[in-house]
């Protein structure tokens, strides 16, 4: 089980989070502008890499908010925040 | 019963049965992937449509990713018209399996039971054992009564927190040794001539343009004339160097067998709301899993907190395999699509096709996979089967919506 780190709680265990995916996904600003293309690849298509991935989780059994967190896919561990990036919230 | 020694209906050690050459300079056909789908995509390219100068190259071991992994359930029951097309196809093939390679698989048809524990949940069987049957699909609704008569050792008492409210059957299901049905495809193959390459890792394409005219491996770089991906959860790694993005996700998926047990269990059960399914191998162990990690993961392992939900889920439907032990767990990568059906066909790279997205459930698939993929390299289109995976449906929105089948027990 992973510890992942809470920029509000501290590090718990994975158990206490959901996860959310890649992120910085945005929603294009008019869904009728974009080719159906360009919105499949909204809806459907995200990054898969061998390596670092800046992720979603939530602290669903905390404090309840969103946060990014880079990770290595490969061998699972966290790595460092790049400063306020991590407490970064989805809505801007 | 007679006793009988467990292994004794095992068939002769894999080493012997297929050579492993160094790759040659060129092929035909190059697949990437040794696992279950590539075998069985270069046998049906060999024997339907008469391609042997072909290589299978494989990262590891022949089979070792996630053909070893699988908990080897076999079934066809799908929803939608597509799956069920794809999957009763592979069933059919699966049942002439043993004499086509030649080779024991342990196919044993002893049907499968997937579990309803709300009114919904009902309601979704009944609809699903209807286009089941409208597709040809052997598939019964089964109250509780009728449940505990072939399953006498699940609990369907009432007390239970998510009782057993019936379940659907189909009597075809199955489960087969997942390592032999490899070894049977690759005896088959190195008795054609193909080349079956391991420790050979593709990393790259080479390629002119739009085409793509061979790969780069960890052996060196192979001409090919069609290069066709079996990767599974590693498949983007490579797309990723031809800037092709596909709709999937690579997670951790979990497995664990018990110690060698009596037969006790004679059927395959599964459960999408308590999160569980579990058949018993031939040899005795009890062989659950579940579903994936959450997360993204190559690493081939996963948490332990899965797999104790997983073991709580069956013990509740399962009260006497609290005395059982865990003797193993593993973990292998599967790649998870938005629709839980996979991605089959053709790439916009002319001369490379891609079978991926698989997620939880490809092993059911495999003879019907390679029929099927091989069908669509070697004609360079589509098998009318396959032809509803392409990767344009996440564009044109015609998903092939498998979760309530799929979701867990896929």
């Amino acid at each position: 089980m992973m510890l992942i780190p809470c920029p509000w709680c501290g590090p718990r265990n994975e158990i206490e989070f959901h996860y959310g995916g890649q992120a910085d996904v945005r929603c294009p600003a008019d869904p009728q502008a974009v080719s159906d293309e360009d919105w499949a690849t909204f809806l459907f298509f995200r990054d898969n890499p061998k390596g670092v991935f800046t992720e979603r989780w939530s602290h669903v059994a905390g404090c309840r908010r969103w946060f990014t967190v880079r990770r290595d896919t490969d061998s699972n561990r966290v790595l460092p925040s790049e400063g306020t990036q991590q407490a970064r919230t989805v809505t801007t | 019963m007679a006793p009988r020694t467990p292994g004794a209906d095992l068939p002769e050690h894999p080493t012997w049965l297929w050579h492993s050459p160094d790759p040659k300079s060129s092929y035909d056909v190059v697949i990437v992937g040794g696992g279950g789908h590539g075998l069985a995509t270069a046998y049906y390219l060999a024997v339907n449509h008469g391609i042997t100068n072909m290589a299978v190259l494989e990262k590891g071991w022949l089979a070792g990713g996630n053909m070893a992994r699988n908990t080897a359930i076999i079934r066809s029951n799908y929803l939608w018209d597509e799956s069920a097309g794809l999957y009763e196809h592979a069933l059919k093939l699966w049942e002439g399996l043993e004499e086509e390679l030649d080779y024991p698989l342990l196919f044993s048809q002893r049907g499968v039971l997937n579990l309803a524990h709300s009114l919904q949940e009902k309601r979704d069987s009944v609809r699903r054992v209807e286009a089941n049957r409208l597709n040809g699909v052997d598939a019964e609704w089964l109250d509780p009564q009728q449940v505990a008569e072939i399953c006498p050792i699940l609990n369907t008492s009432e007390d239970l927190r998510y009782p057993v409210l019936g379940a659907t059957w189909q009597p075809r299901a199955g489960i087969a040794k997942h390592d032999h049905v490899a070894w049977g495809f690759a005896r088959a193959l190195d008795r054609m001539g193909v080349d079956l390459v391991q420790g050979c890792e593709v990393t790259g394409f080479e390629r002119v343009g739009d085409r793509v005219v061979g790969v780069e491996t960890t052996r060196g770089p192979i001409r090919a004339g069609k290069v066709a991906m079996a990767a599974a959860g590693r498949t983007s790694v490579l797309t990723d160097t031809l800037g092709l993005r596909l709709p999937i996700q690579s997670h951790p998926l979990q497995a664990l067998v018990s110690e060698l047990l009596e037969p006790v269990h004679p059927t395959v059960v599964m459960s999408n709301s308590v999160h569980v399914y579990v058949s018993q191998a031939h040899k005795g162990e009890l062989v659950l899993g579940a579903g994936i990690d959450s997360y993204n993961s190559y690493s081939q392992r996963g948490a332990f907190h899965t797999i104790e939900r997983e073991m709580a889920a069956a013990v509740e439907l399962f009260p006497m395999f609290a005395r059982a032990h865990v003797l193993r767990t593993w973990g292998g990568v599967v790649d998870v699509t938005p629709d839980a059906s996979a991605i089959m066909g053709m790439t916009p790279f002319e001369n490379l096709y891609v079978n991926c997205g698989w997620g939880t459930g490809g092993f059911k698939a495999t003879p019907g996979v390679g029929w099927c993929f091989a069908h669509t390299v070697a004609h360079d289109e589509p098998h009318p089967l396959n032809a509803p995976f392409s990767l344009e449906r996440f564009t044109t929105g015609a998903l092939v919506d498998e979760h309530g089948a799929a979701g867990v027990a896929h």
